[in-house]
């Protein structure tokens, strides 16, 4: 190895440890923050709790609460939601690419369902599904499978021209064109949509949560909002900020390993 | 000479909202086995979509197409259009699996084209591995494995740069006529075609009709850059550049 070439590894890994350094000075520093401005009362303490409360209230809610129990519920509901998410987002945009009259009939009704908010669909879905589990899905796909459908469409959009003409001169059957060129040929927009379909889906989980469960994080957050018990709420949401990371960093790395 | 397919006043009108556009005209020539025939004209003209028409991937509008029975058409297309997901052998044996067609025989002549054609060593690569001119080759033996009568070649080194251009048309020039096959280009290249064809026609703007054909005759029949020093190559690149630049 050259000199020159050590060099610009060394520039490299200098640049990796201050951008990791940082990283860390802003959470701790955010942390030490929150805390000492809690303490002295210079935020509400009540309202605003703090670090130390955040980590004792984590403890009770483990100890008396079924915390592990809240955590798994959440995260079976959107690991259900994400699959048939997914899969329906699948099937439904081969047969919108696949027949191009039927994408034109159905677009403005697509267009208006994505702009609607879904979570003022939320009381209409209680009463068709149910205050059940059901109904903590139904919504997290409402919120999932439009931008799904959408991202999947346009991968088959833009497939390359050419290669759509190379199938026609070979007279390939519809199916041969499907299986052999479009969807192989979108594999990476697929696999590129799974990141944002699991952020998609978290939101609609805890969505539905909020208006139905009787368990999971939303539940929780719901929960001590209704007994004023705002440690319960800021847990809650530093657990679902910790999940929803972790979450994302699982699909990302699935992304790595599949896209090789 | 056996002939393959000879066409006689084909036309072809697009339909616009507003509009009915007439793209060819009135087109009538005739294939015979073993040629290798050009046909020029400006871009746009319905060059493609006269090919298209030929091979069954367009209507006409009127007009008549006679083939000889059971002719096969092998459609080369201006890009490589490869597959990156599959290896270039798979590539190349993509015709014959989407026409159910891969037997043990076909698969072994193809393997042969590589190993003729010098590709022998990238068969197992991915096709991003290859430089354009190797594509090239590699689309016109995916073309080659269906064994067809008739090449059909539309601009088929238009996306080449210069050199590797000159190169992959000898190439393929040289691939075409071992393998004894009949081969109708398109091309805007005038020198392109003078060299590689014994045939030129001339079609004109649109609505487009035939202006000329050329039987190009040589001193001596070479590869195609050996003809560019042809005595009379100069003398037909004068011909057909005043037949597309001047309008009757």
């Amino acid at each position: 190895m050259t000199k020159e070439h050590q060099n610009y590894l060394k520039k490299i890994k200098r640049e990796k440890i201050i951008v990791i350094t940082f990283q860390i000075l802003i959470l701790v520093g955010f942390l030490i923050l929150w805390e000492i401005l809690s303490k002295y009362k210079i935020i509400n303490p009540f309202i605003f709790s703090s670090p130390s409360k955040v980590i004792e209230t984590i403890k009770n809610l483990y100890l008396n609460y079924n915390l592990i129990g809240h955590i798994l519920t959440t995260l079976y509901e959107t690991l259900i939601a994400f699959i048939l998410g997914i899969s329906l987002s699948f099937i439904i945009a081969i047969i919108l690419y696949e027949f191009k009259i039927l994408n034109k009939i159905v677009d403005p009704y697509l267009t208006m369902l994505n702009s609607l908010p879904k979570v003022a669909l939320g009381p209409l879905i209680i009463i068709i599904a149910g205050a059940n589990t059901k109904s903590i899905i139904v919504m997290a796909l409402l919120i999932n499978l439009i931008v799904g459908i959408m991202s999947i469409y346009n991968g088959f959009n833009n497939i390359d021209k050419d290669l759509i003409k190379l199938f026609k001169t070979f007279n390939a059957s519809r199916l041969d064109t499907l299986f052999k060129l479009t969807i192989p040929a979108s594999y990476k927009t697929i696999i590129s949509s799974l990141k944002l379909n699991i952020s998609m889906t978290l939101i609609g989980v805890i969505m539905g949560e909020f208006l139905v469960s009787k368990s999971g994080l939303g539940y929780l957050i719901i929960y001590g909002t209704q007994v004023f018990n705002l440690d319960m709420v800021m847990s809650g949401i530093v657990i679902l900020i910790v999940i929803s990371f972790i979450l994302y960093k699982i699909i990302t790395y699935i992304e790595k390993k599949l896209l090789k | 000479m056996n002939k393959l397919l000879s066409i006689t006043n084909l036309s072809k009108n697009y339909y616009h909202k507003k509009e009915e556009i007439s793209a060819i005209k009135d087109i009538s020539f005739s294939l015979y086995e073993g040629e290798f025939v050009s046909i020029v004209g400006p871009s746009g003209c319905g060059k493609s979509t006269l090919l298209n028409i030929l091979t069954n991937m367009d209507t006409k509008t009127t007009g008549n197409i006679n083939l000889k029975d059971n002719l096969k058409f092998g459609y080369m297309l201006q890009s490589d259009s490869m597959l990156s997901w599959k290896k270039v052998l798979d590539n190349a044996l993509l015709g014959l699996e989407i026409r159910k067609e891969k037997t043990k025989e076909n698969i072994e002549y193809v393997k042969n084209l590589f190993t003729k054609y010098g590709l022998k060593e990238f068969m197992n690569k991915y096709p991003d591995e290859l430089s354009g001119g190797m594509r090239q080759r590699v689309a016109l033996i995916r073309t080659l494995a269906l064994k067809p009568d008739i090449l059909i070649l539309d601009e088929p080194f238009s996306k080449l740069d210069y050199q590797s251009r000159l190169k992959v048309s000898d190439d393929v020039y040289k691939i075409i006529k071992e393998e004894g096959k009949t081969a109708l280009m398109v091309t805007h290249d005038l020198a392109e075609a003078i060299s590689i064809s014994d045939r030129v026609i001339v079609l004109s703007d649109r609505p487009c009709i035939i202006k000329n054909i050329y039987q190009i005759k040589r001193e001596k029949e070479g590869t195609p850059i050996e003809n560019r020093k042809d005595k009379n190559f100069a003398y037909y690149y004068d011909l057909i550049w005043k037949d597309l630049m001047f309008h009757d």
